[in-house]
Order: C-alpha cells, then sequence, then structure tokens
C-alpha cells in the first residue's frame, strides 16, 4: 500500500531542535532536544508503547519558557536500538545512562507513566541526580486493578506468560504489520481513546517508518504491554515516600482510559514525601500532557519557577 | 563421553545445549546456577536417568552469547528454556540455584513440555528476596562476549521473588499436570520463596537423586 503523502502537521508540534545518541553499555538511544543548549536542563521519560517525539507540542512550550528539554527513546522505541532483553531495571539503568551523559549536576526531572514510575525507583536509587521531579501519572496505588480477584489474575498472568513465550519462539519472523497513516492511528486509538484522530496520524508520522508494504511503527514486535513480573505497586509508593527533591505529581482522574494506572488522590497522599505537591483531574486522561498540554505545561512551569 | 554441543537460536542470540549423554526418551534437562555454566560431564546424581542428559548455558552464560546492554530477567530467560523445549519437546527439569527458579516458572508456564521439575541447591537461590532490594543502580562498561556477563550477575542477583508469586507457578503446573507429584524439592536453604514452594501440600521433598528417580 505505497503512500505519497508522508507528512502531517499538528498544531504547535514541532521536530526537535537537534538530534544524538547516547550509549548505553552499547546499546544506542535516540535522543531530541528542544531549547536552547544552554538553558537549565528538564529531561523527559515517555511511557510504555511511547516514545520522546510524543513530547512534540509539550516539550516546544517548556522550552519556549526557558528550559533546555531533552528527551530519549527507549530500549526498543522510537529510534533506539532494539535490545535482545528488556526489562524494568534495564530501563531505569537507560535512564541514568542518558541522565549522566547530559549533566553532571542535578537537573529536573520529569516522567509520565511507566517513564515516571521507573524515575522514581532511579531516584531512591540515586537521589542526587535530580533537583525536582515531575510525575505525570505514574504513580502505581495497590488500586490500579482493584476489579480483579486471585483466580482472575493467575489466568491473565497465565496467559500473558503463554503469548510472550509464544512471541519470543516467533521473534526471528515477527514484523511490525504495515498500514497507511490513517490505518495505524486507528489502531492505535483504543489505547489512545482520548486523543484526536489528528494526533495519532501525526504521531504516525514521526512514530513509524515507511517501506514498500506502507507504515510500521519503529517499537520492537516482540514488546508487548505488561509483563512486570512479580511487580507491586506498593515497592515504588515506598520509594515516593523517601524523596528528597522537590515533587510534583499529577494523577489523571479518569478511570476508564485503558492505559491510565488509575491511583486516587487518597492512595498517593499518605506516601508524599515531605512539601510534595499532588495534583488530581477527574477529567483528563492519562495522556494528560498531550489531551490539556498547555495546563499541564503551565502547571509544571509554575512548579519550576523557584527553579529558574 | 565428552559432551557434545550444539546451538539453538533464541531470537538472533546463539545458545549453547550440551548433551552430556546420548539417549532415548524424554531428556533430563541441568539448568546451572547464576554465574555457572554447565557440567563437562555428567553428574553422578543423575545416574538414575536412563534417558538422554541434556544441559543449556543461560544467556549470558557458559558458550552462550552475551547480550548487549543486560535486561536480565528470570521471566525474559524462560525463553531460553522454551528454546530447546521448542527443539526437543517435553523435558523433565533438575534446576540448580537461580535455575531452580527459572525451572518453575518455565514448569508453570509450558505445563505440556515440562515433565517434572526438581529444585535444587546452587547460585542464586535467594534472588533478591521477597522484596526489591534497595536500589542500586549502575551502568557497566559493555562486556564484550565474556561470561559470564556481569549484568546477569547484577541483575539475576536482585531480583524480588515474592512467595505468592511463586505460588502462582506452582498453581499453573499443579492444575494441568498429568503427573502425581511433578514438583520436587531437594535444595537444603530455603528462601522464603522455597519455603513456600516447599510447604504447598501439591509438592513433596526427596534427595536429589531420588528426585530424578521419581520421574525417570
Amino acid at each position: 500500500m505505497p503512500e505519497t503523502d508522508q507528512t502531517r502537521e499538528f498544531p504547535g508540534a514541532r521536530a526537535p531542535d537537534r538530534t544524538g545518541s547516547i550509549d548505553s553499555s552499547g546499546l544506542r538511544l535516540a535522543l531530541n532536544e528542544w531549547g536552547e543548549p544552554d538553558a537549565p536542563v528538564i529531561a523527559m521519560v515517555h511511557g510504555g508503547f511511547d516514545f520522546s517525539r510524543t513530547f512534540d507540542v509539550f516539550a516546544p512550550m517548556i522550552a519556549e519558557a526557558g528550559w533546555r528539554v531533552v528527551a530519549w527513546d527507549a530500549r526498543g522505541h522510537g529510534d533506539s536500538d532494539h535490545a535482545h532483553l528488556y526489562g524494568w531495571a534495564a530501563d531505569v539503568r537507560d535512564h541514568l545512562a542518558a541522565i549522566q551523559s547530559i549533566s553532571s549536576e542535578p537537573i529536573v526531572l520529569l516522567g509520565h507513566s511507566k517513564g515516571g514510575g521507573q524515575l522514581l525507583d532511579l531516584l531512591d536509587g540515586r537521589p542526587s541526580l535530580a533537583r525536582a521531579f515531575v510525575n505525570l501519572d505514574g504513580l502505581p496505588s495497590q488500586f490500579s486493578s482493584p476489579d480483579v480477584n486471585d483466580r482472575e489474575r493467575r489466568r491473565m498472568r497465565r496467559a500473558d506468560l503463554a503469548s510472550g513465550l509464544d512471541r519470543r519462539r516467533r521473534r526471528a519472523e515477527l514484523t511490525r504489520r504495515p498500514d497507511t497513516i490513517e490505518g495505524l492511528a486507528e489502531r492505535r486509538q483504543p489505547m489512545n481513546p482520548r486523543l484526536s484522530r489528528e494526533w495519532l496520524e501525526y504521531l504516525v508520522t514521526v512514530g513509524a517508518r515507511h517501506d514498500d508494504e506502507g507504515w510500521r511503527w519503529k517499537i520492537d514486535p516482540v514488546l508487548h504491554l505488561g509483563g512486570f513480573g512479580p511487580w507491586r505497586p506498593g515497592w515504588s509508593l515506598d520509594h515516593l515516600a523517601a524523596l528528597e527533591m522537590p515533587f510534583l505529581g499529577v494523577l489523571s482522574g479518569v478511570q476508564d482510559d485503558p492505559m491510565g494506572w488509575k491511583s486516587r488522590r487518597g492512595d498517593i497522599e499518605p506516601f508524599l514525601p515531605p512539601g510534595g505537591q499532588l495534583e488530581f483531574y477527574d477529567d483528563i486522561g492519562h495522556f494528560l500532557h498531550i489531551e490539556q498540554t498547555r495546563f499541564i505545561a503551565d502547571l509544571v512551569l509554575n512548579f519550576l519557577e523557584p527553579l529558574r | 563421553m565428552t559432551r557434545r554441543t550444539e546451538f539453538l537460536l533464541n531470537g538472533s542470540l546463539r545458545l549453547a545445549l550440551h548433551t552430556l549423554t546420548e539417549g532415548e526418551g524424554r531428556p533430563l534437562l541441568l539448568l546451572h546456577g547464576l554465574g555457572e555454566e554447565s557440567p563437562r560431564t555428567r553428574p553422578a546424581w543423575t545416574n538414575a536417568w536412563n534417558g538422554p542428559v541434556l544441559a543449556l548455558d543461560f544467556t549470558g552464560h557458559g558458550e552462550s552469547e552475551v547480550p548487549v546492554s543486560g535486561g536480565y530477567t528470570p521471566e525474559g530467560l524462560m525463553s531460553d528454556v522454551d528454546a530447546v523445549l521448542a527443539t526437543r519437546g517435553p523435558v523433565t527439569i533438575v534446576g540448580r540455584g537461580f535455575g531452580a527458579w527459572v525451572g518453575l516458572l518455565v514448569a508453570g508456564a509450558r505445563t505440556s513440555l515440562v515433565h517434572g521439575v526438581v529444585l535444587f541447591d546452587g547460585s542464586g537461590i535467594v534472588g533478591g528476596g521477597s522484596q526489591p532490594p534497595t536500589p542500586y543502580v549502575n551502568v557497566l562498561p559493555a562486556s564484550g562476549s565474556l561470561t559470564p556477563d556481569p549484568y546477569a550477575l547484577l541483575e539475576l542477583s536482585r531480583d524480588p521473588r515474592p512467595p505468592d508469586y511463586a505460588l502462582d507457578y506452582v498453581r499453573f503446573v499443579l492444575e494441568d499436570s498429568e503427573i502425581e507429584n511433578p514438583i520436587v524439592v531437594s535444595a537444603r536453604i530455603r528462601p522464603e520463596w522455597l519455603a513456600a514452594v516447599a510447604a504447598d501440600i501439591g509438592v513433596i521433598e526427596l534427595p536429589l537423586e531420588q528426585a530424578i528417580e521419581s520421574f525417570a
């Protein structure tokens, strides 16, 4: 399905001002930057199945306020290398490699969803990396799967195990299914039901590759949703309480957003670090910074104002 | 006999599968401990087994290839064992240390292809405990092809193993298995996950040689 129209515009979206790469023990991670090179740094970490270009509207807004925004693609995502092995701890380590390559001084860290959860773990072990931390709907609670009983949880885990192993067996043949820009956007819509088709089509043009058969997402086809092993939400929450730097957490209260973590204010508040700020919006979905970009950018900029 | 080595592909990565004893019938598959590698010759404690005896070098261990930039998890290394199951069909597993943990996981994930699993002592049997240990995040230099891969040692000695998570896999095995006692604990060292497994009503305890004999 050859397609000649390979670009899409989206209001406010801007390609990175600079691109580069980071080495994480031999694995190349793709890096994107917006803003003046000598401005104070804020590093942004995307969530699972996303990529750094999902910040194409949000990052320029922060950059225009006088920040240098740096974001990288996780292993197997976006333009970064595909790895043989994937795991939460490896992602956390990749974030460390990226942050250390950007600055030897503490910087502002912002993570969305899984990226926020991983930064939470990283900062528990390496608090000196950050002078402030912003977490956008990446604070898990025990209510992340409130309606699943033990039997159902085991059934889901078992099904996930089998499909994961089957996928690894077929790894050499796996490819992302080609489609048109419109087709890929339509297939992504169930993961992002609150985001516009116009945005999703734009994402295809920066998160997929075009070849003779059409567009394919760049993400490693062996990756699939889930697969956190024995990970428990409470483990990360304990880390939250121990943070020492200024902290802003933003929660989406939309309970039926399929990618959301479904944590509520009352789940998180007991774990807030001293002086930590927590905001909860029951009318904004999991992709807060995409759905209400200006509003969330202003919230973050106000929080960061004392650090300018 | 001198072991015979063949290489299986797990994705693009080569895994070394050693045949320690040729034979007919269902193989006994040995899984080594963390930082270890497969034995050069057949261990005496496998003598009760009349069929072939195989031994797998996990990713980043022994003669298997080392992946770029780690990322080791026990769940990920299940696919190493699954590569053997894909080519050899059903096996009985004896896992030592870390291999015991992966052996239990893969027995629960591939119930029709793992005809019994023996959990025995060895390096890496404890893991990171029932909850994650204090975070220690560090970037190591690229290790090249040397084994054991330092990232394997770092990551697989810190993976949390909650007892109820281990018991999920016990349930998977017991719900599907056609044999009476598909999980046998022979290990003396009992971290919390293994104590919980051994205490399960469907799991039995036997000395190693008797455990192997029970599946022969």
